[in-house]
């Protein structure tokens, strides 16, 4: 569904991506793990358009989505921190989305209802708490019965009973098949809900195969401890060739 | 008085004579004016019918009336003067003269009046005259109600409307004169009066005045001539109650006074000139009530000038109120009104409690450098004169006026 | 687009600004014409007034507006909506909000006096000196991410706009003040849009200023319909190029 074809950024003299090339597939979902400054967020905006390459290409549905903006209907997409207008109510946030999205008439509103955000809907924004704004953010991202989810850090920051009620809403998705692209530093969330991982380190695409398979290379029965044996594995390797 | 004298002696005139009155024209039996005038004697009316008239130059030297009926043309052919008269106490009214031949060397006129005195020429037309009404060495000469009009391309191919050279007692009143080189020429001519008149569009000035001392010219106004009014050596005229406008150019003024004694110039208005007054080597006149509206400069005042009074005029929105070329202040200027003035007045006496300093230094900068004009109302400049008037480097010191008037003098 | 642009509108009602603004543009023309009955001396009081202030307010508050809604522009860019709508969207709410403040502001009092006649220039010019430097502002946002930066970079416009590119011509006609200059003096004119402005109202209102043969060619070539579109022509440049710049970093900015 989203073909992405060596694409490189640099910030400055600084390479964010280097040559990376990905195909993500409608019906999976996608563990996007790898250090703090690994390029996992620069690689999302690429695909949002947030960020332009500087070099390569991202398709959608077959489509260059350079100059396109079109297909970002198809995405609902939740930031790792959710900056919206700080003097609107989470009402008039929530309204002014369905306004801009008239073209979708059915509103998904599960976890506006999940979260009760409705009881808080006088409240401004910039007196939400981190918790909140994520619970804010979750909402938009699911709202318009998006086909393609991305989520950097769904869970940060949230109680554990959101957590779950955001996990359930997460699954339930994926069963209806859409293609799901999740960061996250807590690989144990990760375990239940994705079925691919991509490990990006320093801008490069180190790993990217089903969890079965990881699993199985690593002889290890949780996500966390696999990685955790990857990455050994991936640091003597490279102490070797050195 | 001058008037009432000169009908007394037209009174007498036409009872000592055995008025005739002899037709002109082309179903009369005398066809022609310059027959007529052979045939007329002394007292005589000569009533010229309507029709066009070519008889070249006309030598009228008895004392007739020239009387036209429905503005009988006559026409110079581009190549005559019309009526040359060397004669006393003729009258000239009602004609429309046309066409007369243009010379550089010899003046053509549609009507020259040489060495006489008490002729009247009244509600005359002059179309495409080189000059229009000619005078030298004549006096008691009346010039009233007559339309001048003529196309000037070059100075040097137009005359003046009307000229006068060596004359005194002269009147001239309600005429209208455009597209002339001068509007009227004054030259060595003494005690006369220059009123109502309009004129307009001439190709250098609406008035020149030179050697005509005694003079008195009010309630005229002169629009739109290439340089304005030019005064000059002159002393004890007085100039009241006329009108300068629109006199635009790079060299052109409302009024130029240049060597100038003893003169007033009082109750004026000067709107949208590049200069409103001009003021080079003149002394003792009295700048007066006068009101400057609109102007580039409002006020030259050239060092050459002292002992001169300006004195409760209005300056108002003048690009710039008064510009000097030197350091000293040999003139008296108070009680003006400028609004720009941006003092006080705690006792309420109408009187600002701080003087007002008229020159402003981008004044002073543009009177050297005309392109920079174009920065005029900019912020650079606005902070320059602020800069300026806190510390004055440019502009002279000491001149200022030390009683500026809090509101504008009403004068109508 | 219009739902977006409603959106910013909404916002910038909200912070008030535009109602000090208009209020502050209401109290001077009040003010100039409680001191002077002439209107053509309130039409040029308020001259100074429009060259130096309508292209501060506009730079300071169309930056800070630009910088505040970043938010709101990261949330739009994540929505299918092309990149160039939400620019237009912002700088069409931007500048129709600044313009409306200064039409009413400016414009109220002389409907209120009677006076419609003489501030039609006054209007225009000050309406396309606001597009100019709304323009200016958000070709400046748009060239870093740095608030602080930003509003120094339209300052800077402002400032040299207003000041030193005067200074600078200044200069010249000095140095080269035994030479024709008018044809030179004018194409510098057109390189400063509130040099432009300034002269396309003078010419209007204070003809008394430009006198002398340089005035009177200057006055031939603006005073001409051929200059007033020309002139006008020049303010719209001025208006479209730093928009086009902008939207083309813009549309090609990370975030």
């Amino acid at each position: 569904m989203i073909s992405i074809d060596q694409i490189s950024k640099n910030f400055g003299a600084l390479p964010a991506l280097d040559q990376i090339s990905l195909a993500l597939n409608a019906g999976k979902s996608y563990a996007l793990i790898g250090p703090n400054g690994s390029g996992k967020t620069t690689l999302i905006k690429g695909i949002l358009g947030l960020v332009i390459p500087t070099s390569g290409h991202i398709y959608f549905d077959g489509k260059s989505i350079n100059r396109d903006w079109k297909y970002r209907e198809k995405i609902g997409y939740m930031p790792q921190i959710g900056r919206y207008p700080e003097n609107m109510r989470i009402g008039q946030l929530i309204d002014m989305m369905k306004n801009i999205r008239q073209d979708k008439p059915k509103i998904d509103e599960d976890l506006i209802d999940a979260f009760k955000l409705y009881k808080i809907y006088d409240k401004r924004i910039h007196a939400l708490s981190g918790g909140t704004r994520q619970k804010v953010s979750a909402s938009l991202a699911f709202m318009f019965h998006a086909p393609v989810l991305i989520l950097d850090e769904p869970t940060a920051g949230l109680d554990p009973v959101s957590v779950e009620l955001l996990k359930e809403k997460i699954i339930h998705e994926k069963r209806m098949g859409k293609l799901l692209i999740i960061t996250s530093h807590i690989l144990s969330d990760l375990d239940e809900i994705a079925t691919e991982m991509v490990y990006m380190f320093e801008g490069k695409i180190q790993y990217n195969n089903s969890i079965e398979a990881l699993k199985s290379e690593t002889n290890e029965t949780k996500l966390n401890k696999a990685i955790a044996t990857l990455i050994r594995q991936r640091e003597l390797l490279a102490s070797i060739t050195d | 008085m001058k008037r009432s004298v000169f009908f007394i002696g037209l009174v007498l005139i036409s009872l000592a004579a055995r008025a005739t009155t002899i037709p002109v024209g082309a179903r009369e039996t005398i066809k022609h004016i310059k027959e007529a005038i052979q045939r007329a004697e002394a007292g005589d009316t000569l009533l010229i019918r309507s029709g066009i008239y070519r008889e070249g130059n006309i030598i009228l030297e008895k004392q007739l009336v020239i009387l036209g009926e429905n503005f009988p043309v006559l026409d110079g052919e581009n190549q005559y003067e019309i009526f040359t008269i060397h004669a006393q106490g003729v009258v000239i009214q009602g004609l429309t003269f046309k066409d007369t031949g243009i010379a550089s060397i010899s003046d053509l006129a549609a009507i020259k009046i040489l060495e006489s005195k008490k002729v009247r020429i009244l509600g005359n037309r002059f179309e495409n005259t080189f000059f229009g009404i000619y005078l030298a060495n004549s006096s008691n000469i009346w010039i009233e109600n007559n339309q001048l009009q003529s196309q000037a391309e070059s100075e040097h191919q137009i005359g003046n409307g009307i000229h006068l050279w060596k004359c005194d007692h002269i009147t001239i009143n309600n005429n209208r004169i455009r597209g002339h080189r001068d509007g009227i020429y004054f030259e060595f001519v003494t005690n006369s009066l220059i009123t109502n008149n309009y004129s307009e569009g001439n190709m250098r000035y609406g008035l020149h005045f030179m050697f005509s001392h005694n003079d008195e010219y009010r309630n005229n106004a002169f629009t739109n001539n290439g340089a304005g009014v030019a005064v000059m050596y002159t002393k004890g005229v007085t100039m009241v109650n006329n009108t300068f406008q629109h006199n635009w150019g790079s060299s052109s003024y409302g009024l130029l006074l240049k060597d100038i004694r003893d003169s007033f110039v009082t109750d004026n208005t000067f709107i949208e000139n590049s200069v409103g007054i001009f003021m080079e080597g003149s002394s003792r006149n009295e700048i007066k009530s006068n009101s400057f509206y609109q102007n580039g400069y409002a006020l030259k005042l050239q060092a050459s000038c002292d002992d001169n009074v300006i004195t409760r005029n209005n300056f108002q929105q003048n690009t710039f109120d008064l510009v000097t070329n030197g350091s000293l202040v040999l003139n008296k200027i108070d009680g003006n009104y400028w609004d720009r003035y941006e003092g006080y007045d705690l006792n309420r006496d109408q009187v600002g409690d701080v003087p007002y300093r008229p020159i402003s230094m981008y004044g002073t900068i543009v009177e050297r450098m005309p392109q920079a004009i174009l920065l005029w109302r900019s912020f650079l400049v606005f902070l320059l004169d602020r800069a300026e008037r806190a510390i004055p480097v440019l502009t002279p010191e000491n001149l200022m006026d030390q009683v500026p008037a809090m509101q504008p003098y009403d004068f109508y | 687009m219009n739902r977006i642009i409603k959106y910013v509108f909404y916002d910038i009602l909200r912070t008030r600004f535009i109602l000090f603004y208009t209020v502050f543009l209401l109290i001077c023309t009040f003010a100039f014409f409680q001191l002077d009955n002439d209107f053509g001396k309130v039409v040029l009081s308020l001259m100074n007034v429009v060259l130096m202030a309508v292209p501060l307010v506009s730079v300071v508050f169309t930056t800070i507006h630009f910088f505040n809604s970043y938010e709101f522009i990261e949330l739009m860019l994540a929505q299918p909506i092309n990149r160039r709508s939400i620019f237009l969207s912002e700088y069409l709410a931007v500048a129709s909000s600044l313009c409306l403040a200064y039409v009413v502001g400016i414009g109220f009092p002389f409907l209120l006096y009677g006076a419609w006649q003489p501030i039609y220039t006054l209007l225009i010019t000050g309406v396309f000196l606001t597009l100019v430097f709304v323009s200016l502002a958000f070709f400046s946002s748009v060239l870093t991410r740095d608030k602080a930066k930003a509003i120094g970079i339209a300052l800077l416009f402002w400032f040299y706009f207003s000041l030193i590119y005067d200074g600078i011509l200044l200069w010249v006609v000095y140095t080269f003040s035994d030479y024709p200059l008018e044809k030179l003096t004018l194409a510098l004119i057109a390189f400063n849009p509130v040099d432009l402005a300034r002269i396309i109202m003078l010419l209007q209102l204070d003809i008394s200023a430009l006198m002398g043969y340089t005035g009177a060619f200057y006055k031939n070539f603006f005073g001409s319909n051929l200059g007033l579109i020309f002139s006008i022509s020049l303010l719209m440049l001025w208006v479209l190029w730093p928009l086009l710049f902008a939207m083309r970093i813009f549309s090609r900015k990370d975030l």
